[in-house]
């Protein structure tokens, strides 16, 4: 029988206003196993928290109820106090009489029956209370950061800064993502390249970083601090640790055309390649779908012209096991498809492009040399519209759009008009839009210029329809504000597309375990307080996989999720949440149904020998729960059909005592 | 193939050559027009008011109709196929327009009806191949504009007939007779629509932008399923003539009259 103390809090008059405190303690003193009940202004208190603890000395406690605020708010506080006071910090339960209680009833008679109520239902659960212990799990020192673009940079280099080994893994054969096909980046104008390949040559040389390019993620296992992952290292059919990156091979190679997919198509590129000057590791690879010499086995010209040696046409996919204490997603996204927008003549006109093939078309390593041409002719526009919102804020058109804000548009938009407009003064620029947003720091100043300055014709309004008629797009679009249809003639038209998460987002999830918002962006473990974790314990988020952002926003939130990255592997030991699931092996059949719904991947299936009541031993499947894994969200309790399946903490039995009494 | 016909009002009235050739190829193609009972107005639009519910009781008549004989309902306006599918679409998915309309009607409906445009029916149902096969006058070298206008297409989630941008089932029905479709940028921009009535410039406008554009790009005729469309056309587009696509199926399946 378990020895109660019941102390109820007046929280100044937060809760004594509407509730009779005195009452609750007189009340409560009569429920089963409590032997001492009292009540104070603020139990939080210094004082409050010392009347707890001489309480427990003095009438020898083994369990404790403060009725008080929300436990989201002092539960931490109660426990630790009673641990102060030798008694097992999970014997404590906090009645919530503020926030469901006192803050929402008017009148005193209601508001007092009803704390009572709630008092009866934590004693009936404190009564089955069981002292619980924390479990505890090693911590693996070595972070992995999936997705080599600025935002896994970031996160690998303020990891490795900290003194911690890290592992990037890039699907493609070189680190940089997005940022290295951009040309300038607002709201400063500096270069992309010139502010991302210093990063990228840092991660190449730092010591504790090491870059699996050109690989995937192909199995995932273990849990926060334990992770187990498998990396495919595909064939990229040169030895990486032989190739000089010199590049001969791809001035020599015989198979010229192959979509450069670097500069989105617009160019050709070689069956072996290195995909831009700078990448990082520069090395060569082959493209197994173009390769002459794959593909028939006669060429072999890339091994002839290369003097390391480095070709290797029988090189295979290789299978890299490695341990992790964290794991970071930083996938990245991609401009959606214009497929589906065939009012914008995308697949009719190779005059009518994505801004991401804009930011190629000005780039000085672009397909044009920096020179603003039309791809089809090569001639120079004289006006170009810009389309914003392209498949962005697209409610009404959920199949082919998205609903969200795509964020980065206005400001590149903005971006691409003004230097337009430098470069080129006699280009007419137009820009339509439904907002112009431009938060954050120096943007909105950086938008005026674009139309003050630089006397880009911003027209509220959406291009309704573009049609090829000789060598001009027509564009159909109104103007709202000045309630006018207009046509404009126009030599080049760029759609600011939608971003949505990279394709490899949503099977990482699967095999992380983490989850995932109906747009296919990482969920964060709370939007506003945690924002840069998922709430899969050890998985981190950086970048725009977790939702649109622009360079310095991915920069931030890449660092902040080192930072959370650094705080995990700092520890020796994980203290694991004792409330977790917990299953009776000898009711449990092993159906998989707890398995099915864990939301976390913490219940594996083991054969274990039980002795049977013969004295034969019989091997059995059952449910085995991770306790470093467990969240003790509950889920598997529910689903378990023999009821094998508990939380600790939260035994039905407990639930139901709690239920009985708030009904008696 | 038996199917149950909904021809509208104007198919009795300024668009009865839509109505005739459309007769005409389907007896040629084994398709046999039930035309609905005692049927009445569509309605002429689906209001997009949620409350406005009478206008659309002769569509739901008609759709019940059709739906107690187990036959596709089959119209060729542009209009009148509109304003049936997406009522039939609202009786399905539209739980108080379900529930209001049927305090109305003798008996109960619920969407159960298969509602299909002439073209559907040809191209689904009969197949282009099987049109082209009984093909008699080729319209070889003969280059046709297909013009959709908004009626047919639009909503597509609703009308779910082709991609409302880039449509092509008009274009197939022309190469399946053997002519030689144009695709010209204005082919499923508004006429100018009832705009007519109220302020014939702005139809004009827009009637020209569609003719100009199919001519611009080597058009010699003008084909179209909505009798609007062909009213709004001829009235302020340019020379270029316009007719129903039953019209030119008919010649091909040697059924027209000549004149």
């Amino acid at each position: 029988m378990q020895r109660i103390g019941v102390f109820v809090c007046w929280c100044g008059s937060n809760i004594a206003g509407t509730v009779d405190v005195q009452a609750v303690s007189d009340a409560l003193q009569n429920e089963p196993g409590v032997v001492f009940s009292t009540n104070y202004q603020y139990m939080c208190s210094q004082a409050g928290q010392d009347i707890i603890k001489n309480a427990i000395a003095e009438h020898k406690l083994t369990g404790i109820v403060v009725c008080s605020c929300s436990p989201r708010m002092h539960e931490a506080t109660f426990r630790k106090t009673a641990a102060a006071a030798g008694l097992n910090p999970y014997m404590v339960e906090i009645a919530n009489i503020r926030e469901q209680c006192s803050w929402v009833h008017k009148d005193m008679p209601t508001g007092t029956e009803k704390a009572i109520i709630l008092g009866k239902a934590a004693v009936a659960k404190v009564n089955l209370n069981a002292p619980l212990k924390p479990g505890e799990s090693p911590v693996t020192k070595r972070a992995l950061v999936i997705g080599g673009g600025i935002a896994g940079i970031q996160t690998a280099l303020d990891i490795a800064e900290a003194g911690f080994p890290v592992d990037i893994v890039e699907k493609k054969p070189t680190i940089g993502g997005k940022m290295a096909q951009l040309d300038k980046t607002f709201p400063t104008l500096d270069c992309a390249a010139c502010i991302l390949t210093p990063k990228m040559v840092d991660v190449a040389q730092n010591e504790n970083i090491r870059i699996f390019s050109y690989s995937e993620i192909e199995e995932v296992g273990g849990f926060v601090g334990n992770f187990d992952v498998k990396i495919r290292k595909k064939a990229r059919f040169v030895n990486e640790d032989i190739c000089t990156g010199c590049g001969i091979c791809t001035e020599k190679c015989p198979q010229k055309k192959v979509p450069n997919e670097f500069n989105l198509g617009m160019d050709n590129r070689r069956a072996i390649y290195i995909p831009f000057a700078q990448a990082v590791p520069k090395v060569a690879t082959i493209d197994a779908d173009y390769c002459t010499m794959l593909k028939t086995g006669k060429c072999g010209v890339c091994s002839k012209v290369c003097t390391a040696g480095a070709i290797d046409y029988t090189q295979k996919d290789e299978i890299i096991e490695e341990k992790y204490g964290a794991i970071v997603a930083a996938t990245g996204f991609n401009p959606i498809s214009m497929d589906k927008f065939d009012e914008y003549a995308y697949n009719q006109s190779k005059d009518v492009i994505t801004s991401l093939e804009f930011e190629r078309l000005t780039n000085a390593a672009g397909p044009s040399a920096g020179k603003l041409v039309r791809p089809s002719d090569g001639k120079h526009p004289h006006t170009i519209v810009f389309v914003q919102c392209v498949g962005s804020r697209c409610s009404a058109c959920a199949e082919k759009g998205k609903e969200y804000c795509s964020k980065i548009c206005c400001m590149y938009t903005a971006k691409h008009a003004m230097l337009t407009r430098d470069k080129y003064p006699d280009t007419d620029v137009y820009v339509f839009y439904i907002d112009v947003r431009t938060p954050g720091k120096a943007f909105d100043e950086f938008y005026r210029r674009a139309v003050e300055e630089y006397g880009v014709h911003y027209i509220k309004g959406m291009v309704g329809k573009v049609s090829p008629e000789g060598d001009k797009l027509m564009v159909q679009a109104s103007d709202i504000l000045a309630n006018k249809q207009l046509h404009i003639e126009a030599d080049l038209v760029v759609l600011a597309a939608a971003i949505e998460p990279d394709k490899s987002a949503r099977p990482l999830a699967t095999q992380l375990t983490a989850s995932m918002d109906t747009n296919d962006f990482f969920t964060e473990a709370h939007p506003k307080l945690r924002p840069v974790e998922s709430p899969t314990a050890g998985v981190f988020l950086s970048g725009t996989c977790q939702g649109p952002k622009d360079i310095p926003e991915t920069v931030s939130q890449a660092s902040a999720a080192a930072a959370k990255v650094i705080g995990l592997l700092a520890k020796d030991k994980l203290t694991g949440n004792p409330c977790v699931a917990g299953s009776d092996e000898l009711m449990c059949n092993g159906c998989s149904s707890c398995e099915r719904v864990c939301p976390y991947g913490a219940i594996t299936y083991v054969d274990k020998e039980f002795r049977m009541p013969d004295r034969t031993t019989r091997v059995r499947r059952v449910a085995s729960v991770n306790e470093a894994v467990c969240q003790g969200c509950g889920a598997c309790t529910v689903a378990c059909p023999s009821g094998a399946m508990d939380l600790k903490g939260f035994a039905t039995k407990q639930i139901i005592a709690e239920v009985d009494a708030i009904c008696r | 193939m038996k199917v149950s016909y909904f021809p509208g009002c104007t198919l009795k009235t300024k668009a009865k050559e839509l109505d005739k050739y459309t007769r005409k190829s389907a007896e040629v193609l084994d398709i046999t027009l039930e035309e609905i009972e005692n049927w009445q107005c569509c309605g002429g639009v689906f209001t997009t008011a949620r409350d406005e519910i009478a206008t659309k009781l002769s569509s739901v008549r008609a759709l019940s109709e059709a739906a107690k004989k187990d036959q596709i309902l089959v119209s060729v306006c542009s209009a009148c196929h509109n304003v049936i599918k997406q009522t039939n679409n609202a009786m399905q998915t539209d739980e108080e327009f379900n529930f209001r309309v049927n305090q109305y009607v003798d008996e109960e409906y619920n969407g159960e009806a298969k509602v299909m445009h002439f073209l559907e029916l040809l191209r689904d149902e009969v197949g282009f191949d099987k049109v082209a096969e009984k093909v008699k006058k080729s319209l070889e070298g003969k280059k046709v504009a297909a013009y959709y206008g908004c009626l047919l297409l639009r909503p597509s989630s609703v009308m779910q007939m082709d991609d409302p941008e880039n449509p092509t089932i008009i274009e197939d029905l022309i190469s399946a007779l053997g002519g030689e479709p144009v695709v010209y940028p204005y082919r499923n921009e508004c006429c100018g629509g009832y705009i007519a009535l109220e302020n014939p410039e702005s139809a004009k406008i827009r009637s020209n932008k569609v003719t100009d554009s199919a001519v611009n790009n080597g058009a010699e005729i003008i084909v179209t399923a909505c009798p609007l469309c062909k009213y709004n056309l001829e009235k302020n587009g340019s020379e270029i003539p316009v007719v129903y696509f039953t019209e030119l199926l008919a010649e091909a399946l040697g059924v027209k009259e000549e004149n």
